[in-house]
Parts: structure tokens; sequence; C-alpha cells
């Protein structure tokens, strides 16, 4: 009997482990990216995101750009002589999880500072800890107007906020689009839904008024009720603050049942999976979304952009704001300083200059120049500036 | 508001809720024959998922061109291995705590769906996995902006749901292996005593599970195209609440559960709100509860003197 159970559980096994790890090379790595081993003395920084769960891609970027920064500021001297070595914090985008890693950064990894986190939702929580342990966070992709708005002096981002990028949606939909009947959908989440609510706010001045304001559940994939309800009130624009998990069958099923209204979305769904979670580029084609302005195309990064390709890696999404992040980070540690607070106070006098362009900060520690702009997506299953 | 939307409504919630009645089988079975809530159910219909990505790719590969077939020898190959899932999870985490306490099955089976989803995670990314749109089409009532539409999909959705129900029902009420299921369900002891493999029957009722939710999950990969590790957990949830709802271990009440949460989730959300849909699903189901404790068909536990 034994035999046959080894047997049947082998076989089982063996079908889903022999045709895993295609794509996800990367995430096989281990924890720790100890570029070249070093016996003396090291630098620890925390890299926290989704490494792990349904928002995985966007872990990825970031590892993607801050290995690659870390490798390159430790070849040309490391930090003050030390080398950069990155800890991997997964918060897999939950608000809970986040904590527990935060805590695990602080207390028994001693990191000296903190890039991330990504979700909003994580952001906020993990940031009152870093703020008790007085460590430098600096965020390279939560957009929540608050994560900036509570005053506390240790956390810098390196991106834009939902109220910028909101505006610049709004805009569109109301000047560009001429939209007539918009639905504000949003999935209920701390970035999703201030999202949501900061483009419904700017199109509200605008004189534009929505048909239909409703939020779905993160982690369903059925939104055909939804649909059904958004054909029979005629929208013309669909605006979704929320990430591609649930975008992309959003997209999916509004096609299915017929309705060609506009798509509109925010930077949640800047990454290849929009296209997978959809099914297939035919149904992203055509969707607006907005992004800081491409990073590919700004010319500092050039060396970098080559960099990546030839690793057979196509920096989308968040990876380059990764990269400039680490090598911010690695600038204010340079200083000698430990302290969170001082760390950015010092950050907040200066002018950076990173692969993504002159960076500098105000004094909430949001950036002085946001640059969103809009984006569509392509039959190639890729997105272009507009 | 017009007809057409009504009958929208309706089309959506009753898929919606057929492939809930699917997974739910595979909890009221369970539930029936052994009073255990196997909450790895989910996971397993999550790894279906996965299988049949993968055999697709594999027969695609081979250079089968036609659709239906693919399609049948995907479900075939998807059908075995996920029922060795099946009958493995039991074998592994139920049958060494059979004769325990009632708690220490429900312990290990919460045990059992995190190690398949973190499973799954490791071996085969915790990103969105694509499934091709193979049957597209569908018919349309009306014209203009005032139609409703059925997709092929959709009604090999609700039929394949009726016909799967059908045939378990017949297995169970007509043949020897189905008495000897409701033997082992009225008295395990006796039905050993009369010669019944009560371990056996345990293993098929599981596997006969897993194949539904095979089914179903080929089904829904098809329908919205992608999936992900974490699938397992939401549609498990809803497919334990419609197997309640219904009346847990009634086969007939896992479909009629599966619909009524199914219809009322839909409706609720196109005619009201959709934020608070599964509030109102939920809360319909208090109110069965209160009034029929053991569900809608559910027969109410006789205690055996």
């Amino acid at each position: 009997m034994l035999n046959v159970r080894g047997f049947s559980v082998g076989l089982a096994t063996l079908v889903l482990a022999a045709c895993g790890g295609s794509n996800d090379n990367s995430e096989q790595k281990s924890d720790v990216a100890e570029v070249k081993a070093p016996v003396e003395e090291t630098v620890k920084i925390a890299l926290a995101g989704p490494h792990t769960g349904a928002n995985a891609t966007f872990g990825l970027q970031l590892w993607r750009g801050a290995e690659m920064a870390a490798k390159d500021i430790n070849a040309a001297g490391g930090i003050n002589g030390k080398k950069i070595v990155i800890i991997k914090a997964d918060d897999a985008c939950e608000p809970k999880q986040a904590v527990n890693v935060a805590n695990k950064s602080v207390d028994s990894d001693n990191v000296a500072a903190v890039i991330g986190h990504f979700c909003s939702s994580s952001s906020m929580p993990a940031s009152e800890i870093y703020n008790e342990a007085d460590i430098l966070m600096v965020t390279p992709g939560s957009t929540n107007p608050q994560i900036t708005e509570r005053g506390m002096g240790n956390v810098l981002r390196m991106c834009g906020r939902d109220d910028q990028q909101g505006n610049v949606a709004a805009k569109f939909i109301v000047n560009t689009l001429k939209a007539k009947n918009v639905a504000v959908l949003h999935d209920k989440d701390t970035y999703g839904q201030g999202l949501a609510d900061a483009m419904k706010a700017t199109m509200n001045k605008l004189g534009t008024t929505e048909v239909l304001y409703e939020g779905l559940t993160r982690g369903e994939k059925d939104f055909n009720a939804l649909v059904t309800k958004l054909r029979s009130s005629k929208v013309d624009v669909v605006y979704f603050g929320g990430l591609h998990s649930e975008a992309g069958p959003l997209v999916r099923q509004m096609r299915e049942q017929g309705l060609d209204a506009k798509f509109v979305s925010g930077d949640g769904i800047v990454s290849n999976d929009f296209v997978v979670a959809a099914g297939g580029a035919k149904f992203v084609t055509g969707v607006y979304m907005t992004f800081g302005a491409d990073p590919r195309k700004i010319p500092a990064g050039k060396a970098v952009i080559k960099a990546f390709q030839e690793d057979n890696y196509e920096p989308e999404g968040y990876t380059l704001y990764s990269y400039a992040t680490m090598q911010v980070v690695a600038k204010a540690l340079a200083t000698g300083e430990t302290s969170g607070e001082k760390l950015s106070a010092w950050m907040k006098g200066q002018t950076i200059e990173t692969v993504m362009g002159a960076k500098s900060w105000n004094e909430k520690g949001d950036l002085k120049t946001s640059d969103y702009v809009m984006y569509q997506w392509n039959d190639a299953g890729s997105y272009d500036q507009l | 508001m017009d007809s057409f939307i009504i009958g929208q409504q309706l089309v959506n919630g009753i898929t919606l809720g057929a492939i809930y009645g699917l997974i739910a089988v595979g909890y009221t079975m369970v539930y029936g024959i052994i009073g255990m809530i196997n909450f790895a159910h989910g996971d397993i219909y999550m790894v279906s998922a996965y299988l049949g990505a993968i055999f697709l790719a594999v027969i695609t590969f081979f250079g089968i061109d036609s659709v239906v077939l693919a399609l049948i020898i995907t479900l075939l190959f998807t059908i075995v291995f996920t029922a060795l899932y099946g009958w493995s999870v039991e074998r592994i985490a139920y049958r060494p705590l059979r004769g325990s306490t009632r708690l220490a099955p429900l312990i290990s089976a919460i045990g059992m769906s995190l190690i398949l989803q973190n499973y799954v995670q490791l071996s085969q990314g915790a990103r969105n996995q694509g499934f091709p749109a193979l049957v597209e089409g569908s018919v349309r009532v009306g014209d203009g902006a005032q139609f409703f539409q059925v997709t092929y999909l959709q009604m090999i959705i609700v039929v394949t749901a009726f016909v799967s129900m059908g045939i378990l029902t017949y297995v169970i009420h007509k043949t020897s292996l189905g008495r000897a299921c409701r033997a082992t369900q009225q008295d395990p002891m006796m039905a050993e005593v009369l010669g019944i493999n009560t371990d056996r029957i345990i293993s098929i009722v599981f596997v006969l599970g897993a194949i539904m939710a095979a089914v179903a999950g080929i089904l829904v990969s098809l329908n919205y195209g992608s999936f992900d590790f974490y699938i397992g957990f939401i549609t498990g949830i809803k497919a334990f609440t419609a197997a309640v709802l219904g009346g847990i271990g009634s086969l007939p009440g896992a479909i009629l559960g599966g619909l009524i949460l199914g219809m009322s989730e839909s409706l609720f959300s196109g005619f009201v709100n959709t934020d608070y849909k599964d509030v109102f699903a939920f809360g319909l189901l208090i109110v069965v509860l209160i009034f029929k404790p053991s569900g809608l068909l559910g027969k109410p536990e006789i205690e055996k003197v």
C-alpha cells in the first residue's frame, strides 16, 4: 500500500514541479543578494515588497532594479567602501505581513535603510515601525497621499501621489475623451479606492458626475454582474482604481459582453501580467493608464537600460524606480548618518542625480515635480506613451 | 429596467451558481460520508486549473489542432491527476486521523490547504497564469444596445453542472457502489461488519469530489482566461457556503445552494450594490439557517443510539 501511495503522490507532484520555474527564474534566487561575498563590513538595505502573492510581479520589478543598482554601486566602491547587501523582505501586499517583515528588518536584520514597501496598504502600517525605530524608508511605488501626509520625518517616496495621478486621469477623461457617462470602480483597498476617489474629486470639479461608483472584491474573478450593470447604465468610460489581477478579468468580461466603453486605470496595471490576467492582448488593446513619464525614455538611464536588455530583461513598470531609489538611499547613507529623520532631512536639501534624472523632495517627502502622463496598451501586449 | 438586463443578470447568476455547485459537491459528499469539512477541496480545484493548463500546453505541443479533441484529452488527463491529488490528500491527511476527535481532521485539512497553496506558488510562481480562449462565440437575443447574450461556454458550464449532478445522483442511489456509500454514511462499523471496505469507499468519495473539482477547474479557466495559486480560497469559501445553504450532505442541495448563492450575488450586485453583495449572500445564509438549521434540502441530524 505504501508503495502505491508514494508513487501516486510522487507522480502528481512531478507534473506540477516539472513544469514550474519557467518564467520566474529570478524568484528562485536566494533571499540575500551578496554581489561579492565580502568579509569586511557591509551595509544592509531591506527591499520590502510583494515578492510572493498575487502581486509578485511588482516585487520582481523592484528586485531587478535594486539588485542591478546594488551591483553597480558595489562595483564603483560601495558606500564609503562598504558593500551593499540587499535583504529581501516579503510583505505579499498584505498589511499584516508587512508589519511582521518590518519588525524583522528592524529587530533581527538591523538594516540601515528600507526600500519599499510597494502596496500603499502595506507601506502605511510598516512606516510606523520604521518611524519608531528611526530608520529611513523610501518607497519606490506607494502612491497613496496619506503616506507622506502623516508628518513622518523618515519617509520619502520616489514616485508621484494618487491625487496628482487622479488629476491627470480626470482631465484626460473629461477633456480628451469627452466622456458623458463615467463609471468609477475600485477594489476597496488603500491604493485602489484612494486613487479612484482622487480621480472622482477632480472629475466632479471639472463638472462631470459619475453615473456609478462601486467597489469590487480583491481576489474574485467574476465581475459579469457588474459589467451588465455598466451596460445598463450606458457608460462610455470606465475608470478603475486597483491592480491588474482584477483589472484583467474586468476588462475581458466587458469586451465579452460587447461593452466597448473605454477603460482607464492607474499605475496598478503597469505590468505585463495585466495582459495575462485578461487572457490575451486583444482584450487590453486600447486600455488607457496613468504612469510617470516613461523612465525608459529619460537619457540618464540609457546605459542601465541597455544593461538590463542585455540580460534579457525589459525594465518595465517600477524597475527603474527601484534602481533610482537604491541610488538615492546609497547617496544618503554615504553621509555616515544613521538616523532616518536626519537622513531624510539631508535628502530634502539635495538634488540627487539618478537613473531617472535629477530628483529633489519637498518638506513632506514628496518629489518636487511629478510627471504623470497617459499611456495606452497596444495589440502587441505592451504600452506606449500618448 | 428592461427585461434584457434582468435576463442577462439571471444568465450571469446561473453560470456563477453552476460553478459554485460543481465545487460544492466535493464538500457535501465528504461531509455526508465522514462528517468532516474538507477545507483543502478549494485548493484541489486550484491545482486542477494548473494541471489543465499544463496538459493543454503539452497536447498543443504534440500538434493536436482540433479544439474539441484537445479539450477532451486535457479534461481526461486533468481528471485523472486531480483525482490522484484528492486521493492522496485523504490518504495522507485524513485517514491516519480517523477515529480521533472531530476537530483533528479539520485542522489537518486547513494544513493541507496551506501546503497545496504554497507548493503551487513555489513550483509554478506567484504570477497570474493565462489559459487560451478556446471556446468563443455566443447567442444574442435582441438588437443594438438592447440585448442579452449567452456565450457557448456559459451553456456548457450549466449543462455540465446538471449532467454531472445527474450522473452522481444515479451512482449514489442506483448502483452497488452508491449503496455501499450510503451504508458507510449511516453506520461505518456495521457496514464494515457486512463486508464493505469503508476505507476504500471513503477514498472513492474523495476521488469523486476531486473529479467534479477538475471539471470546474477546466471550465472556469476557459471562462475567465486566467488563474493564480490563490483562486481556491475565495471560490472554496463560496462553494462551502453553497453546500451549507443547500443542506450539507445533500447532492441536489449543493447545486440548489450554488444556484441561489450565484443568483443572489448577481442580482444584488446588478440592481443594488456590488460593494455589499457578499454581505447580502451571507445574510441570506443566516436567515435560511435560522429557519432551517440543516439547510434547504438537508436532513436534520438524528442522534444515533
